[in-house]
């Protein structure tokens, strides 16, 4: 039964008022008295030898305060990386320096080589256009395996190749997956490309820095997921600024979906420059700058092999991919391909032997990163591709085959390092099988056939690792970070409260969902809870939000404090009822002695805390405010049953999605509403993914699509209503609430779906293509039913 | 600098702009409406839409000297004075038809426009009209069903919320 109130209920959104009014505080939105503009001049070449930059008829311009150049940069440290990967053979990622701004060398387009500072925007761009630069042009190297070959141009001169590691997971078992694959009855192999995008928030990234010369304080608003990430990355590794000596604001944020994730090179910039000048530099992204300087997604080649035995059972999967770094490390870049990938590469499946081998490669494009999913959309792309090509080769069913390997027992421990808690993923294929009504899909068919179309259905079963992660575990497998949640939980003396929290909200509710989790645990309405977040100045600590890991990490930090408020707050009402704090309960807002009709309001509670009149000063502190660190013991194992079914012209190969239904186990729900608000929106970037969207580059590393004339985002004609259903649920087993997450479940469980019902459809008219690569345009689809 | 003289949401607005700022521009940072978002540099994804003599622009796309002497709408002048929502913004919100809110100004004036010819889209038309307007959160669900509610229509049998 849907609740009305607490956990459990679809509140509306409280932070939709001021969106929806105009009067939404996005970092662009802030003017600092004084400020400058900076506008950066960029690289139009994929790879040069910067031989000299001239800015002296740019100085001259009118407007202009400074010009920064790499020269600058040379005394502070490089953009650092978060995450260092060990190779197969023990070594070191090769790492390279990441100059704020390029020094020496060039190696994308759109790496910053100057920075005009000017009192207006329009200025900075003009003398920008002024500034001559004599940079002679280098081979560039923009496919991953032409950048592994002997002699090919080198990304970094310092550097021994163009590799930045060759990873095998697990290396123990390769030998045993090599055995079973060879002795196999039957393997299926598959080559694909797992398609470069560009994560496309709708805000564009702005960052203003400011300096106060009488405290020594810096400042910096900027377009972040996790403001306290950028405080430590930035302070103590480029500029050397002390923790205490810098505010890191991140306030409302236009969607992040990962690429606001890292720290950038002109967060530092702007930063640095606003000490230097002694006034606040503004810097806002055009989409064009966002394009080649935000950091990219996915861009995988993979071949994978999945053995099965005389029964169909899987016994072996193995898999070589070459992951694209781009032209330097971004915060978590090394750790997509490899922990975020390799460990989910079982599925949801019992396969007794998986060796993944990834390759990371360097070439003269934008730094790949993060982008929602992160790695496991690779994963779940890989293997609920190549299932489905077994099944069609040894004739049987999809789902039944999906079905008879199944992981059913848990805890289940992966031969890939991590141990789902629980999940029943008949379950949510049961759920979907009710909700997409794949009864009546013959006739559907038949009705798209008598119409000239072709129509196919497409499954994914998906599982991903959320709820990111226990630190002791990432700290082995390479993270330079914590990844624990912080919360503080304030009450004032009239029993409001005030949460201050460390994840970040960038649409996801917070202000929303957090609320109705303490208002449950108390029995007070939720109006009374006020959320803070975004700003490092009034949040002590912070890891942000990405992952899918806000409530299953900052959620349980924020229940932990709140525990500790409780446990607190029964010992002073125990006191003023003069009992056992032991018998106090806490129900709807009122702490009762058990088995009496004594009870004492939490208001009045609170206000004692506060006005410690008759209170137990011998033994409690005043006051009511706890903080809690969360550290979770495991990840959270989300996993779905997705069905997407599409009808194709056979005269044009344009593919229209008609029906996508989607059964999710999330665990517990705080709030349906936003949850299923954040599945139809992965499902529309994996859509995107699947049929539109593709970061293209010609092989001199221009960029191609730098627009939205030439980068297909999805719009509302493209898409269908989305069918979403969160019924089947295995509550996480680890966390305090039960959630397991669900920001990149759409996104990870959606392309699969979609490019399996296209072949279905393809080779339900006769053609017998095995697989397209995305994104499935009308013209590759086109031709693949001519081949 | 050219002296431009526009009713914003009913008011009297002036200011000096150059031949070439925009009038996403001038309402931003003249006149400090910042509801009005610039997403893009190409007049693609819609975020800045407002409205001009009452018809749905692109103000990233309309320079501001060529609003001098219109009327021009934007999202802050939606709700009622007191602060209610109009029947678009209260069906978004009730709908969930937005997460980060940036796009969703622009949804808001252009559905806006929509309505006003059309008063009872169909949800073809709806996703046609929003062809100009790029949403990445939402997958578009939420705001095509808000519209339809706005407009009177029963959605309570489109799929789970
Ligand atoms: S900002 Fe006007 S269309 Fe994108
Ligand atoms: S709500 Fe974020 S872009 Fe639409």
């Amino acid at each position: 039964m849907p609740k009305d109130s607490g956990i459990g209920a679809s509140d509306k959104r409280r932070e939709d008022v001021r969106f929806l009014t105009g009067t939404g505080n996005y970092t662009d939105d802030i003017n600092m008295a004084g400020q400058a503009y900076v506008h950066f001049l960029r690289s139009d070449v994929a790879h040069g030898r910067i031989n000299g930059i001239d800015t002296a008829a740019a100085e001259a311009m009118p407007g202009v305060v400074r010009i920064f150049t790499g020269a600058d940069f040379e005394a502070v440290g490089g953009i650092p990386c978060g995450w260092q990967v060990t190779d197969r053979h023990g070594n070191p990622m090769q790492e390279p320096r990441h100059p704020v701004l390029a020094h020496g060398k060039v190696r994308h387009v759109g790496d910053p080589i100057a920075a005009v500072v000017a009192e207006t925007l329009a200025q900075a761009r003009d003398a920008a256009e002024a500034i001559k630069l004599d940079i002679e042009d280098l081979p560039a190297v923009v496919d991953m395996k032409a950048a592994l070959e002997d002699g090919a141009p080198k990304v970094h001169d310092d550097l021994t190749s163009n590799l930045c590691y060759d990873w095998g997971f697990v290396e123990d078992n390769k030998d045993a997956v090599d055995q079973a694959i060879r002795s196999a009855a039957h393997v299926t192999t598959l080559d694909l490309v797992n398609n470069r995008l560009i994560a496309n928030p709708m805000e564009p990234r702005v960052a203003i820095g400011a300096f106060d010369r009488a405290s020594g304080e810096s400042t910096l608003y900027t377009t972040s997921q996790n403001p306290h990430v950028i405080r430590l990355l930035m302070g103590a590794f480029v500029l050397g600024i002390p923790e205490h000596k810098l505010r890191v604001v991140s306030p409302d944020v236009g969607g992040g979906f990962g690429s606001k994730i890292f720290h950038y090179a002109e967060e530092a910039f702007c930063t640095f420059a606003a000490k230097a000048i002694n006034r606040p530099v503004k810097w806002t992204a055009t989409r064009s700058e966002a394009f080649m300087s935000d950091a990219h997604g996915r861009d995988h080649v993979t071949r994978i092999e999945l053995a099965l035995d005389g029964d169909n059972n899987f016994t072996a999967i193995r898999t070589e991919t070459l992951a694209n770094m781009g032209a330097y490390l971004s915060t978590f870049a090394p750790s997509v391909p490899t922990y975020l990938h390799g460990t989910l590469m079982a599925g949801c499946y019992k396969t007794p032997n998986i060796y993944v081998n990834v390759k990371a490669v360097f070439t003269n494009t934008v730094p790949v990163d993060a982008y929602r999913g992160a790695g496991r959309p690779e994963a779940s792309y890989q293997l609920e591709r190549v299932i489905d090509k077994a099944a069609r080769e040894l004739g049987v069913d999809p789902i039944a085959l999906r079905r008879q390997n199944f992981i059913t027992e848990f805890p289940y421990a992966t031969p890939v390092a991590v141990e789902y808690d629980t999940g029943d993923y008949n379950a949510t294929m049961d759920t979907l099988e009710k909700i997409a009504d794949f009864g009546g899909f013959a006739a559907r068919r038949a009705a798209s056939e008598k119409a000239g179309k072709l129509r196919g259905l497409g499954i994914n079963c998906y599982i991903e690792a959320c709820g990111i992660a226990p630190s002791s575990l990432v700290g082995q497998l390479g993270a330079r970070a914590g990844l624990y949640e912080s919360a503080t939980v304030r009450v004032n003396a009239t029993g409001g409260l005030v949460v201050m929290t460390g994840s970040h909200s960038h649409g996801q509710g917070h202000e929303t969902t957090f609320p109705q989790v303490i208002a449950e645990m108390i029995g007070i309405d939720a109006g009374m809870v006020e959320i803070v977040h975004g700003d490092t100045s009034k949040v002590p600590m912070g890891l942000g939000t990405y992952g899918s890991r806000s409530l299953a990490v900052g959620g349980s930090a924020m229940v932990r404090a709140t525990e500790k408020i409780i446990a607190k707050a029964k010992k002073i009402a125990a006191h003023l009822m003069e009992a056992s704090d032991a018998d106090i309960e806490l129900k709807d807002g009122a702490f009762s002695v058990a088995g009496t009709d004594k009870s004492v309001a939490w208001g009045d509670v609170c206000l004692a805390a506060y006005v410690p009149h008759n209170y137990p000063l011998e033994e409690l502190e005043p006051g009511l405010e706890e903080t809690a660190f969360y550290d979770p013991s495991n990840f959270t194992y989300p996993a779905g049953a997705y069905a997407c079914e599409v009808e194709v012209d056979p005269e044009t190969g344009q593919v229209t999605i008609e029906r996508f239904c989607a059964a999710d186990d999330f665990g517990n729900v705080v709030n349906p509403m936003i949850v299923d608000g954040q599945v139809h929106g992965g499902i529309g970037q994996g859509i995107g993914q699947a049929l539109l969207e593709a970061c293209a580059y010609d092989e001199d590393g221009q960029l191609l699509s730098a627009s939205y004339m030439d980068y297909a985002m999805p719009r509302a004609g493209d898409v269908p209503f989305y069918k979403v259903d969160h019924s089947s649920s295995t509550p996480c087993t680890h966390n305090p609430l039960g959630v397991k997450g669900c920001g990149e479940a759409g996104a990870i469980g959606s392309p699969p779906a979609v490019v399996n019902a296209v072949i279905d459809a393809l080779q339900s008219g006769g053609s017998k293509v095995t697989h397209i690569d995305m994104p499935l345009s009308p013209s590759r689809v086109w031709a693949a039913m001519q081949a | 600098m050219i002296q431009v003289k526009m009713t914003v949401n009913g008011k009297e607005k002036s200011g000096e702009v150059e031949g070439r700022t925009l009038l996403a521009s001038f309402l931003r940072d003249t006149l400090g409406l910042t509801g009005t978002h610039v997403g893009c540099d190409t007049g693609q994804c819609g975020a800045c839409t407002v409205h001009v003599d009452g018809v749905a622009v692109k103000s990233c796309n309309m320079l501001a000297a060529e609003a001098d002497g219109a009327s021009v709408d934007t999202i802050e002048g939606q709700a009622a004075p007191d602060g209610t929502l109009n029947a678009i913004q209260q069906a978004f919100q009730d709908h969930h038809g937005l997460q980060c809110g940036f796009c969703t100004p622009g949804m808001v004036m252009s559905a806006a426009a929509l309505l006003k010819d059309n008063p009872r889209p169909s949800e073809a038309e709806i996703r046609f009209h929003l062809s100009g307007n790029i949403c990445r959160c939402t997958g578009y669900h939420n705001i095509v069903k808000a519209i339809m509610a706005a407009s009177g229509q029963d959605v309570s049998a489109i799929a789970a919320e």
